[in-house]
């Protein structure tokens, strides 16, 4: 593990050195993922990029009923923010399964984006919540639905001289309920092999809108259309939950890989669901 | 390749410490600084061995590059225990025999410290939670649970 590191200290600095006319280096946030590629010779980059120091990447700010976090922003931050707490509650239980309490405090969730893994924690949390990705570049900033950063596994839609630099989304009302359920190999340290998130919002007693996304099930995170229709208009009774379990596993069509196989993620994605409902009931 | 140097606070004191910049924390701890109380183990971030406090947060030095640490606060094992006053924690696992091999000890009291830091009297499930990203594989973890309890306990009666 060898390589050149170069620090920069404000988003400028950084689109700088990235739209530079040499081959730009790697960008280090948290380094969770990338100093473990480099250790393990999955990469070798001649030149690191440290943008962990950057300090107006680090803020999480409100403003007319929006939430902005700035991609530096770690895990272990959401897990203890009182106003995501209040407004971002799938966000926040998705950063508290991600990894251990150390690897929560250096990781951060622009890091987690740009990684793009299927089965990284925090994605199906910002597909429910309707997040959007901001990307600086030389000509300013744009703004991308999550769905359309997420290309497929382990490739997002940034460009090389791009900077993610803050998720942008509503946050949820008083009406809206939200969860994330995870399972892995043990309770720390795992990496999922099925995840469901959910926002539910209700009026009068029954469900007036939903979202679900299920991770670590296909390339991408995929959300489960049917599933919600079926919710919509219902109160969350035992037989609707289960009749929504039934469904959302027929959904998932999931994919067999080393940690997993398809039936089990199917089945397990359908008690998640049924778990997480039953729970906000 | 040229070296750069960190200036940061290690376990209370400003230390100035040149190190190539692919060096983990963790090996500027142990090869230029001498300490060698963080312990390298799987180096990816998943046992907690090397696990040190960054600002007060535990972390896992093998994941944090030498020249992030720069103008920070760092606390390793050797930092926690005044001179040759153990810290109640290290008296602790003594007493309640939590040490086996011992190589995952300097990591879990580290880890444990950040959580008495901000929790007096923590539960049993709140310590669980605290030393997940520790990996032990000789106790079983009951003796090292049951040490952080008595720990909380003692620095309890202290304070009264």
């Amino acid at each position: 593990m060898k390589f050149n590191y170069q620090r920069v200290n404000t988003v400028s600095e950084a689109l700088e050195v990235l739209g530079g006319n040499n081959k730009p280096g790697k960008i280090l946030a948290g380094g969770t993922d990338l100093l473990v590629m480099i250790q393990e010779n999955i990469i070798s980059p001649d030149e690191v990029i440290d943008i962990s120091g950057i300090e107006e990447l680090k803020k999480i700010e409100e403003a007319s009923g929006k939430i902005r976090l700035g991609a530096l922003v770690t895990h272990g931050r959401i897990t203890s923010s009182e106003i995501l707490r209040e407004k971002a509650v799938v966000l926040v239980e998705s950063c508290a399964e991600v990894g251990s309490p150390q690897i929560r405090n250096l990781g951060t969730i622009g890091g987690n984006l740009v990684m793009a893994s299927p089965s990284g924690d925090t994605l199906p949390a910002l597909y429910v919540l309707g997040a959007e990705i901001i990307l600086a570049g030389k000509e300013g900033e744009r703004a991308l639905p999550i769905e359309d950063f997420m290309v497929g596994v382990k490739k997002s839609a940034i460009r090389p001289d791009e900077l993610l630099v803050a998720i942008s989304f509503p946050g949820m009302g008083e009406d809206s309920r939200g969860f994330f359920k995870k399972l892995g190999q043990r309770k720390a340290l795992a990496i999922s092999k099925v995840s469901v998130a959910a926002v539910i919002s209700f009026q009068d007693g029954v469900v007036s809108s939903v979202r679900i996304a299920l991770g670590a099930v296909a390339t991408t995170v995929i959300r489960t259309p049917r599933t919600e229709s079926c919710l919509v208009g219902q109160a969350l009774t035992p037989e609707v939950i289960s009749e929504a379990s039934r469904i959302c596993s027929e959904e998932s069509r999931a994919i067999t890989d080393i940690r997993s196989t398809a039936d089990y993620r199917d089945e397990m994605a359908g008690l998640l669901l049924a778990r997480g409902l039953g729970e906000i009931a | 390749m040229k070296e750069i140097t960190v200036k940061f606070i290690l376990n209370g004191e400003e230390v100035s410490i040149s190190a190539p910049p692919w060096f983990t924390l963790l090996r500027l701890l142990r090869e230029r600084l001498g300490l060698t109380g963080s312990k390298p183990g799987c180096e990816r971030g998943e046992c907690g061995a090397c696990t040190v406090l960054l600002d007060g947060e535990p972390v896992t030095s093998c994941l944090v590059l030498a020249p992030q640490v720069e103008g920070r606060n760092v606390q390793t094992i050797e930092g926690i225990s005044e001179g040759d006053n153990l810290h109640p924690l290290q008296q602790a696992f003594i007493d309640e025999s939590a040490v086996q091999c011992g190589y995952c000890i300097p990591g879990m009291i580290v880890s444990a410290k950040a959580l008495l830091d901000k929790n007096d009297t923590p539960t049993r499930d709140e310590i669980k939670r605290a030393i997940s990203g520790n990996i032990c594989r000789c106790t079983g973890y009951a003796k090292i649970i049951r040490a952080v309890e008595v720990a909380a306990e003692r620095m309890k009666e202290d304070e009264i």
